[in-house]
């Protein structure tokens, strides 16, 4: 296959080399010259200096024989023009952008690149398969003793939607203190108060109790 | 007319200012509040702070509402990315940039977008100038 790859950055380097090693023809278009020599170095003859988005050197480098066309440069705006380029003028089948910014991701496919990758994105899903996507919030710690005061958002599948404060009972030791309603504004909540999806409920606990109140109040 | 325009460099302020003195609803962003200050004294519109490739910046000029797009910023590949934003996912009925590479120049035109090269029409003139 023949591989067009705009950027010589560190992603484009390795990228590069794996591609190389794997008997594929590679071109790495760099606009910094001391980069360009740096990677003709490492690399071999398989670096030309240009801008990836215009039209002339995506010419003469043969873009239109091209079955791949990657950019891997720092910049978004730039990945898309380079793949728009590829795409609209040299007809090249596939085309690959990095980007950085999530939001991205979805302006690229419609505006017609075929697969985005965006490290960011990748690694807040990580994180956030580690993490509760509604945690419980610690909004003041009391000096005295180790109590401390939390909000927890009612997510839209709790089993508390819906149902009185009264019939799920705190752990020891915590209280539900205010309740704040998405339309009614903060009330300060009887036993009868009825729970709603999106109310915030400040609570004050014991860091102990933390987890059971998060489990009593978002638990689905 | 409402008219968003992105970039408020000389040829941004410049449009912004003539825009608004013809009864325009103008507002104009950079992503730099320094350039703000090119705007001539007597601009009605509204000046931002922020980015036409940025979904809540976009918002917050009433990107929805705008008629016009304009991109104006010194990069080519930043204005057609903030057109085809303001086109593709606003759905603003005409976008219109600035594009210095004459021949990306047919190609972001045969997307949609209509652009002006300064490079084409500055090298005519002084084509011209210089044959006498």
């Amino acid at each position: 296959m023949y591989i067009v790859v705009v950027g010589g950055g560190q992603v484009g380097y390795r990228l590069a080399k794996i591609l190389l090693s794997d008997g594929h023809e590679v071109l790495i278009l760099e606009e910094d010259p001391d980069r360009c020599e740096k990677l003709t170095e490492e690399l071999g003859s398989v670096v030309y200096r240009g801008d990836g988005c215009e039209v002339v050197t995506l010419e003469s480098v043969g873009t239109g024989r091209a079955d791949l066309f990657v950019a891997v440069a720092n910049r978004d705006e730039v990945n898309l023009a380079a793949c728009q380029v590829a795409k609209h003028r040299f007809d090249v089948p596939r085309t690959i952008a990095r980007i950085t910014d999530p939001a991205n991701e979805a302006v690229f496919q419609i505006l017609g690149v075929d697969v985005t990758v965006c490290s960011t994105q990748v690694i807040l899903s990580h994180i956030e398969q580690e993490l509760p996507s509604h945690p419980v919030i610690p909004l003041l710690k009391l000096k005295s003793g180790s109590l401390e005061v939390v909000e927890v958002k009612i997510p839209a599948g709790s089993r508390v939607v819906g149902k009185k404060l009264g019939d799920f009972p705190m752990p020891k030791g915590s209280a539900v203190l205010l309740v704040i309603g998405k339309d009614k504004g903060p009330q300060i909540p009887t036993k009868d108060t009825v729970i709603e999806a999106e109310d915030e409920v400040v609570a004050v606990t014991n860091s102990e109790n933390e987890e059971p109140i998060r489990a009593i109040l978002m638990g689905k | 007319m409402k008219v968003v325009i992105m970039g408020c460099g000389r040829v941004g302020a410049e449009l912004a200012g003539m825009l608004d003195s013809h009864g325009h609803r103008v507002v104009i962003m950079d992503t730099d509040a320094y350039s703000l200050r090119k705007l001539p004294a007597s601009f009605g519109g509204s000046a931002i702070v922020g980015s036409g490739l940025a979904g809540e910046d976009l918002k917050k000029a009433d990107i929805e509402e705008a008629d016009v797009f304009v991109s104006a910023t010194r990069g080519d590949n930043r204005n057609a990315m903030a057109c085809q934003i303001a086109k593709h996912i606003y759905h603003v009925p005409r976008v219109v940039t600035r594009i210095y590479d004459p021949m990306r120049e047919e190609m972001y035109h045969s997307l949609g977008i209509e652009s002006v090269s300064p490079t084409r029409v500055v090298a005519e003139l002084l084509k011209e100038k210089a044959e006498g």
